[in-house]
């Protein structure tokens, strides 16, 4: 198992995750009986940190993402988000954590097509309460869609709506972001662009960053890399 | 190639089984309605053929006297011509318990119809003389019960008819030997002098012209297929719909085939195809469905067309071709309406064309605006025909333009509507709801057209039923003011009678009448004793100087406002009445539930001019509480059967009675119309949901709880739906005024003031957001009741 290093003490750990899963197993029932697509996954992110989780597909890597944004409920073992059992949590707390804590990022960017870049910038951040004007001014600068914030999401390309999806999730100030395949539908220059945004706004907000990736390259470029292979950590 | 194609296709409604039902249910329900009415229309069309044909007049020339009765010398003329003509005597009559048409026939020269040849056996004799013999339909001689003469079942007599001896039909309807209209036998001598130099002021007729009774009742029949043509269109916006939504859901697919090598053309001809099985089997269902709708409804209709114009139909109904093959024809040519706008774009699509739905709502937004060019258009022909149109047909075409023109508008204001609330909002959330409406509107837009036809509809005829009702009510309060209505059955009783209740009564009115035609419509003159309840009670619209002096004084006459209006007569002008003379017209009343022509003549005037016309009914002025003891009386002293006598609460209660049930129809089709526009909502809305999961998954991964994104689902179906209400609202209540002062006086004569009822509009307005409920409350169920694994498949079907 590849941990980011070095690897801290348990009550470290307790006291500085962003994110910790612990021993999660999931199964998914399927004609042929059940299929454990996780077995026994554990791994700590601290704030600030960046890890890249890569794999074939279908070794559970987005399963793991919906876990850890508590869209998905594990079989067995546990996530703990900033030291709370999310398994623990109502709905209406665990989307409050969604909203407050976690940012997603998807890599169909799941803007909402009704609301004009400006107001999808702003979309969490309201929903969270955390509205700064200033920062989306900033932001949309920083992610250089200042000229765009008019536009409707279908009047983008896919790295500019890239770009609104990651500023809507840093816009909420989240302690932890979750992003699947953020550069799976762009280009290599654009994705590398992208990339560099995601990582460097993740550092400056002091944000743990979990990436999934089938990119070596762009998996090199985080802190540290999570190699899933059938469902269990492995050696990448 | 075509085989695996189609499978392609039709999978998607194995995978959508509930669109498919909808799509199914909503043309069956569209085409049940549109047959049920045809039905009910072929089969009143069919009994007023057989009317025609029974004594075999559908295929003879008549002659006709224009100023409505044919003198017997004239008859007797003819015959020493050489003319072989036949009389016949056609009259409405109360008999027994019931009012029926008499018809009166010469058995020795009547022509070879049905009634000279299928009727039961019968002593001759005693069909020639009195008190005569009649052959009747089962059904109406139980709805006559006691009659005073013998009668026949017979099966081929129209429902509401009897047929009786000329002289026994002369007797009963007072006539003396005056004949209504003379048969031209075939096989005529060769040297007969010619028709215009015997008989100069009689009218030939010839076959095939349409019979009076189809002439009169044209407008009922016009009013019901309006009706049903409403049903169907409201009907038709759930098929466009649901075909609407299935063409953008399987978008995909279209791309997929073609871009493996499906022709375009066979690609359409497929969906063409799929198209007309459809058609044809929920076509097939409908006419099912409508015929049941016919089955329920014609009792009614039957007893309204009876009711009104003593139309012969029967309350039963049998199995016609001819209108089932036209609800099927009209399934068929529906499903391709409704699914040709779709057929046109796909035929314009690129192979690789996006479906991004803010793509779809922008092409849709260049729709709204052609949208918006059609409903102006729509609004001008609208306003143009308030001002310039005339006749029926007019007033029909400006009764759709009305509505198709608002139905068009709707989405353009809820658009706007929306637009505003989206201004207005504050918080991520409400701003999200106005956006999300408006952009999700296209997609709903037929549906909330087809609410809001509906409810016009509802809230048009309903204010108009109302209004009718209260004027209707106020109006028998008026017209009905004597405390007891008696009929003698015979000259002779009518004499005895009115001896008797002279010494025991305030006063007694004349209801003395004489058939004629006046300015060119069949009419009825009544003779009018100068009495103050005319005076006091009788509703009067329009007026000259002293009307009811000059009515009593033999100067002016009164006339119904059925005759002012068709004939634009009005106080000031003069009219002619054949026999009686010229005479202006001193005042206008309203006279509702009478499609025909009336007139009040002075009672000695009318007596003077018809000396022979019936002295059997009366009015009777008298304290009310003494009533019930004079019906006795003239039952135990006279022998009058009760049916013959009827008090005011009883006179107004068999009127109430008919008025409420020529609405039945009305009311029925109106709430079948309302439930075809509450399933358009929930068929589009369940349609939608299967695609809103992907609009909502985001929000429900940003942080929104599954049941929070329900109720605002559930929210937005409900302010779509209760804006569409208030939109229906000064719709409906322009179509109301066009029933009252359009539809009604084109149609029958009559124009109503327009009177507003707020409770009915409330009511309404409950029951439609009950409906909205209803069509809302599945969608948002699911989509709060659904597992995540759900909502997540949205993020991993994008890979």
């Amino acid at each position: 198992m590849t941990r980011p290093s070095p690897p801290p003490t348990g009550s470290e750990v307790a006291a500085r995750a962003a994110l910790e899963t612990r021993d999660l197993v999931k199964r998914f029932r399927t004609g042929e009986g059940p299929v454990e697509v996780l077995r026994g996954v554990s791994f700590t992110l601290t704030p600030g940190q960046s890890l890249a989780l890569t794999g074939e597909s279908g070794s559970g890597k987005s399963t793991l993402l919906h876990i850890c944004a508590g869209l998905e409920p594990a079989d067995d073992g546990a996530v703990l988000v900033q030291g709370h059992d999310i398994a623990r949590l109502s709905e209406a707390e665990s989307a409050a954590l969604r909203r407050g804590t976690l940012g997603l990022v998807f890599q169909q960017f799941n803007l909402i097509p009704s609301l004009d870049v400006d107001r999808n910038l702003s979309f969490q951040a309201r929903l969270a309460g955390h509205h700064d004007p200033a920062r989306i001014a900033a932001l949309a600068e920083r992610l250089g869609l200042a000229a765009l914030l008019n536009r409707y999401p279908e009047e983008l390309s896919g790295g500019q709506q890239q770009r609104v999806a990651i500023g809507r999730c840093l816009a909420a100030r989240p302690a932890v972001v979750l992003a699947d395949e953020p550069t799976g539908n762009l280009d290599e220059a654009t994705g590398d662009a992208v990339l560099d945004l995601l990582l460097e706004a993740c550092r400056d907000a002091g944000a743990a960053l979990l990436l999934v990736t089938h990119s070596q390259r762009l998996a090199a470029r985080c802190d540290g890399r999570l190699h899933l292979q059938s469902g269990r950590v492995a050696p990448a | 190639m075509t085989a695996a194609a189609l499978s392609a296709l039709l999978g998607h409604w194995r995978r959508h089984p509930v669109q498919l039902a909808m799509l199914l249910a909503g043309l069956a329900l569209a085409t049940a309605l549109w047959s049920g009415v045809q039905a009910l229309n072929a089969e009143a069309r069919a009994a007023y053929d057989r009317a025609g044909a029974l004594l075999g007049e559908a295929e003879l020339s008549r002659l006709e006297a224009p100023a409505g009765l044919i003198d017997p010398a004239d008859y007797i003329a003819l015959r020493r011509a050489g003319w072989r003509v036949s009389p016949i005597v056609e009259g409405r009559a109360d008999l027994g318990a019931t009012r029926v048409t008499l018809l009166g026939i010469d058995p020795l020269t009547a022509p070879a119809g049905p009634a000279a040849t299928d009727l039961p056996e019968a002593d001759p004799a005693a069909f020639l003389v009195p008190p005569g013999l009649g052959f009747a339909a089962p059904e109406t001689i139980r709805e006559v019960g006691e009659a005073p003469f013998p009668l026949i079942a017979a099966p081929e007599v129209p429902v509401g008819q009897v047929l009786v001896d000329i002289a026994i039909a002369q007797a009963h309807l007072g006539l003396g030997g005056q004949i209504s209209r003379l048969t031209i036998l075939p096989g005529q001598p060769r040297f007969v002098p010619p028709l215009a130099e015997l008989v100069p002021h009689l009218q030939r007729v010839d076959p095939g012209e349409e019979t009076d009774l189809a002439a009169l009742t044209d407008s009922f029949h016009l009013n019901l297929t309006a009706f049903g043509l409403l049903s169907f269109a409201v009907g038709l916006f759930i098929v466009h719909a649901a075909v609407g939504l299935a063409f953008e859901q399987r978008r995909p697919v279209f791309r997929t085939l073609r871009a493996l090598g499906l022709p375009l053309r066979r690609l359409m001809a497929l969906l063409a195809a799929e198209m007309l099985l459809f058609g044809l089997l929920a076509g097939s269902a409908g006419l099912v469905l409508g015929y049941l709708v016919a089955g329920a409804l014609l009792p009614d209709v039957a007893a309204t067309l009876r009711g009104l114009y003593g139309a012969p139909v029967p309350g039963a109904l049998a199995f016609r071709p001819e209108w089932a093959a036209a609800g099927l024809a009209m399934a068929m040519a529906g499903v391709l309406v409704a699914g040709g706008q779709s057929l046109a774009q796909l035929a314009r699509l690129p192979i690789l064309a996006p479906a991004q739905p803010r793509a779809w709502a922008r092409a849709s937004g260049r729709a709204m605006r052609l949208q918006g060019a059609g409903a102006v258009a729509l609004a001008l022909v609208a306003l143009t025909l308030t001002f310039r149109g005339e006749g029926l047909v007019a007033g029909f075409v400006l009764l759709a333009a009305l509505l198709l023109s608002a139905a068009l508008a709707v989405p353009l204001v809820l658009a706007a509507l929306l637009s505003l609330g989206e201004r207005l909002a504050r918080g991520p959330v409400a701003h999200w709801f106005w956006a999300d409406s408006r952009q999700n509107l296209p997609r709903l837009s037929l549906a909330l057209m087809a609410l809001m036809l509906a409810l016009a509809a509802n809230i048009g005829v309903g204010t108009m039923v109302s209004s009718f009702r209260a004027t209707f009510i106020g109006w028998l309060d008026q017209r009905l003011a004597a405390e007891l209505y008696v009929t003698a059955r015979t000259e002779a009783e009518g004499e005895e009678l009115r001896a008797f209740l002279e010494p025991r009564s305030d006063a007694i009115l004349p209801v003395w009448y004489a058939e004629a035609t006046v300015a060119g419509r069949p009419a009825r003159i009544y003779g009018t004793k100068d009495h103050a309840t005319f005076r006091d009670h009788w509703p009067l619209i329009a007026e000259g100087p002293n009307p009811w002096d000059r009515l009593a004084a033999g100067e002016g006459v009164m006339i119904n406002e059925q005759l002012a209006r068709s004939a634009d007569l009005w106080p000031g002008d003069a009219v002619v009445l054949p026999g009686a003379g010229r005479f202006d017209v001193a005042g206008v009343y309203s006279d509702y539930g009478n499609p025909n022509a009336q007139v009040m003549l002075g009672i000695d005037a009318f007596l003077a001019a018809f000396p022979r016309a019936p002295r059997l009914s009366h009015a009777v002025r008298m304290d009310p509480d003494e009533v019930p003891a004079m019906m006795a009386q003239l039952q135990d002293r006279l022998g009058l059967p009760a049916t013959m006598m009827s008090d005011q609460a009883q006179a107004k209660a068999v009127s109430l009675q008919i008025f409420e049930r020529t609405f039945v129809v009305t009311r029925a089709l109106n709430i079948l119309t309302l439930s075809v526009a509450a399933l358009a909502l929930f068929a589009s809305l369940v349609t939608l949901s299967g695609m809103r999961m992907a609009q909502l998954a985001p929000l429900w991964a940003l942080g929104l709880t599954r049941a929070r994104l329900a109720a605002l689902d559930l929210g937005r179906g409900m302010v779509l739906a209760a804006l569409t209400a208030v939109l229906a609202l000064p719709v409906g209540l322009a179509l109301a005024q066009v029933l009252l002062a359009v539809i009604n006086v084109q149609a029958f004569g009559w124009r109503l003031p327009l009177q507003l009822f707020p409770g009915d509009w409330l009511t309404l307005g409950f029951w439609a957001l009950l409906a909205a409920l209803a069509a809302c409350a599945l969608p948002a169920l699911k989509l709060a009741r659904s597992a995540p694994a759900d909502l997540i498949r949205v993020f991993v079907q994008e890979r």
